[in-house]
C-alpha cells in the first residue's frame, strides 16, 4: 500500500534525517550525548538538559502497545484503510510513539501487545511512515 | 500579603446552540454586551479585554481584530489560546492585570459556530500545522481516537469501566432536563450510554460532547468598582494553570495537568478539594472529567470510577454536584471550547441562580477547564471562586 491520500509530514531541516532513515526502513529515536535521554520525535536540543549534543541513532523497531483507540470514523481518511486503529507504543528503547497498528484485527488487539515497526512508502524517495504489527 | 480582592461582577451566556444567521464576531459582541449588562456597566468602563484564538479568523492578530469590531481602546489585552482551558486562565491573567493597575474592569469572552459551519469536532482528520502534527496527526489521529487512548490505558491501569465513565453522562443529563437551552434534555441511564454507538472504541457517542454554536462572556472587576454595583458579585479566590504534554515519549495518558493547576488553584485560595460545595468540571468526554477529578483531589489517582458511582455529581445531594446546567455533554460547547461555560454555571450557583432543581446550597466553587487533547498536549487551568463577601 502506499500512504496517500493520507496526509504526509512536513518535513524540515530538523526532521528530514529522521524520515530518511524511515525510507531505508530504519526507526530512529534521539539520543542525548550528556544525559543520555532517547527521546521522540525528533528535536536537535535534548528536551531534558537542553544539550544540542543530540543524534538519531537505529532503534530496534520493537516495543509494545502503551494503548490504542479504534474507529470507523475518520473524516478525510481512505474508506479502505478503516477501521483505524491509533496507539501509542512504548519503544523498548522507552519513547512512546504515535502511530498505527496495522495487519491485526482490532478486537484481538491488547494493551502491552509487542508489536515491531513496518514501513509504508509514500510519493517522496525520502520519507516513509513507520507503522507498527503485532509480532 | 493578602492581594487585593478581584471579583466576577457579570457572567452571561449566549442561550443559541444554532446560530446560522449570526457572524462569529456578532456573537461576541452579544456576549459582551450581555455581560456588561448583568454586571450593571457599560462598554465604555471595558478597559481589558481577554479572548482566545477566533478560529475562523486569522490567528495571532485577535486582539487588535477584536477591539476594531468592538470599538474599544483597552490598556490591557491578552489572547493566551490553551483551547477550551483558555477561558479559566483568562479569569487569572485579568485579576493579575487588575492588580497590577493595568485596568479595571476586564471582560473575557468566547463565541465559535462550529455547529453552523457543520464540523467534525471529534472525527475530522486534521491538516498538518504544528511540528508535532507531524508525528501525529498523519496517523489520522482524532479527538475522539486520542481520548479512546486515554479511556483504555485509565481502564487497563486501574479497572475503570464504561458503565463508570457513564456515570458522568448520567448525571450531567438529570441537570440538562432542567436547562430549557440544554441541546438534550432527556435524562439517560447508563445502559443508554454503553448501549450507544461506539465512535471510538472504547468511548460511545454518549461519552462524547455536543457539537453548538454560542458563546459567554464574563466581566472581572477591581474591588473600587465592584463596590459601585449592586449585582452580586463572587470573589476570584484562585487560579492555576499548567500544560501536560508529551514530555519526550513519557507521556501519562491517565494523568492530566490539573494535578499542578488545581494544586495552584487551592494553595492561592488557601482552601482544599474536600472545601469544594460545587464543581465545573470541562467534560469533552466522560474520561475528562473522571481524570480531571482525581487530579484536582476530589479522590485519589484510579479511583475515580468507584468515586463517580452512586450519584456523586448529581445535584443537588450528590457529594459533589458537577455541571449543573447540563455541561458539554447535554447543554452545549460553544467553539469546540468549554472553559467559559464551567465558570458561568460556577457564578450562577455562587449567587444562587442555578435552576431551582439543581441549585446547591454553594460557597465555595470551582470551575476546571482542560484544553487541547489529553492524547497529546492539553492545557490545564482552574479557579476557586467564594461566594459573596
Ligand atoms: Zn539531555
Amino acid at each position: 500500500m502506499s500512504w496517500e491520500p493520507r496526509p504526509t509530514p512536513d518535513v524540515n531541516p530538523e526532521t528530514a534525517a529522521f524520515w530518511a532513515a524511515a525510507s531505508e526502513g530504519r526507526f530512529t529515536v534521539s539520543r542525548c550525548g550528556d544525559c543520555g535521554l532517547a527521546f521522540h520525535y525528533p528535536r536537535t536540543r535534548c528536551p531534558d538538559c537542553f544539550s544540542d549534543r543530540v543524534e538519531l541513532e537505529d532503534a530496534s523497531g520493537e516495543g509494545e502497545i502503551y494503548s490504542y483507540s479504534f474507529t470507523e470514523q475518520v473524516g478525510g481518511w481512505p474508506e479502505e484503510a478503516l477501521p483505524l486503529v491509533l496507539a501509542y507504543v512504548e519503544l523498548d528503547e522507552g519513547p512512546r510513539v504515535m502511530t498505527n497498528v496495522v495487519g491485526a484485527d482490532p478486537e484481538s488487539l491488547s494493551v502491552g501487545q509487542r508489536v515491531e515497526v513496518e514501513f509504508v512508502d509514500t510519493e517522496a524517495d525520502d520519507v516513509s511512515i513507520p507503522v507498527f504489527t503485532p509480532v | 500579603m493578602v492581594p487585593e480582592p478581584v471579583y466576577i461582577a457579570g457572567a452571561f451566556e449566549h442561550p443559541t446552540r444554532e446560530a446560522p444567521d449570526k457572524s462569529t464576531m456578532q456573537l461576541h459582541a452579544e456576549v459582551t454586551a450581555g455581560a456588561l449588562d448583568d454586571a450593571g456597566l457599560s462598554k465604555d468602563d471595558v478597559d481589558g479585554f481577554l479572548t482566545a484564538g477566533v478560529p475562523e479568523y486569522e490567528h495571532g492578530l485577535t486582539p487588535l481584530i477584536m477591539a476594531d469590531y468592538l470599538g474599544i481602546e483597552p490598556s490591557y489585552m491578552d489572547s493566551s489560546d490553551v483551547g477550551g482551558s483558555s477561558y479559566v486562565g483568562h479569569v487569572g491573567h485579568a485579576a493579575s492585570a487588575i492588580r497590577d493597575g493595568h485596568c479595571e474592569v476586564a471582560v473575557i469572552t468566547l463565541a465559535g459556530r462550529p455547529r453552523s459551519a457543520s464540523q467534525a469536532t471529534g472525527t475530522g482528520a486534521r491538516e498538518l500545522r504544528s511540528y508535532q502534527d507531524s508525528f501525529e496527526r498523519i496517523y489520522g489521529a482524532t479527538n475522539v481516537t486520542m481520548y479512546g487512548m486515554a479511556a483504555r490505558r485509565h481502564a487497563h491501569e486501574y479497572g475503570t469501566t464504561s458503565e463508570q465513565l457513564a456515570e458522568i453522562r448520567v448525571a450531567a443529563s438529570k441537570h440538562a432536563q432542567y436547562n430549557e437551552h440544554a441541546m438534550f434534555r432527556d435524562p439517560v441511564t447508563v445502559d443508554d450510554v454503553v448501549n450507544s454507538r461506539m465512535v471510538a472504541d472504547p468511548l460511545h457517542l454518549l461519552d462524547c460532547c455536543v457539537i453548538s454554536d454560542g458563546g459567554g462572556a464574563l466581566v472581572v472587576v477591581s474591588e473600587d468598582v465592584e463596590s459601585t454595583l449592586d449585582r452580586r458579585c463572587v470573589e476570584v479566590l484562585g487560579v492555576g494553570e499548567s500544560p501536560g504534554h508529551h514530555d519526550a515519549g513519557r507521556i501519562d495518558l491517565t494523568r492530566t495537568a490539573a494535578e499542578r493547576s488545581g494544586a495552584a488553584a487551592f494553595e492561592r485560595a488557601g482552601v482544599g478539594p474536600e472545601e469544594i460545595d460545587y464543581a465545573s468540571i470541562y467534560d469533552s468526554f466522560t474520561i475528562t472529567v473522571l481524570e480531571a477529578l482525581e487530579d484536582l483531589g476530589f479522590c485519589e489517582k484510579g479511583e475515580g470510577g468507584a468515586f463517580v458511582e452512586g450519584g456523586t455529581l448529581q445535584a443537588p445531594d450528590g457529594e459533589l454536584p458537577f455541571n449543573t446546567d447540563g455541561g458539554g455533554l447535554c447543554s452545549n460547547h460553544p467553539s469546540n471550547r468549554g472553559g467559559m461555560t464551567k465558570v458561568i454555571e460556577a457564578v450562577r450557583q455562587l449567587r444562587g441562580e442555578a435552576n431551582d432543581e439543581v441549585q446547591v446550597d454553594a460557597d465555595l466553587a470551582l470551575a476546571h477547564g482542560t484544553g487541547g487533547s489529553l492524547g497529546t498536549r492539553h492545557g490545564a487551568a482552574t479557579v476557586v471562586l467564594g461566594g459573596a463577601p
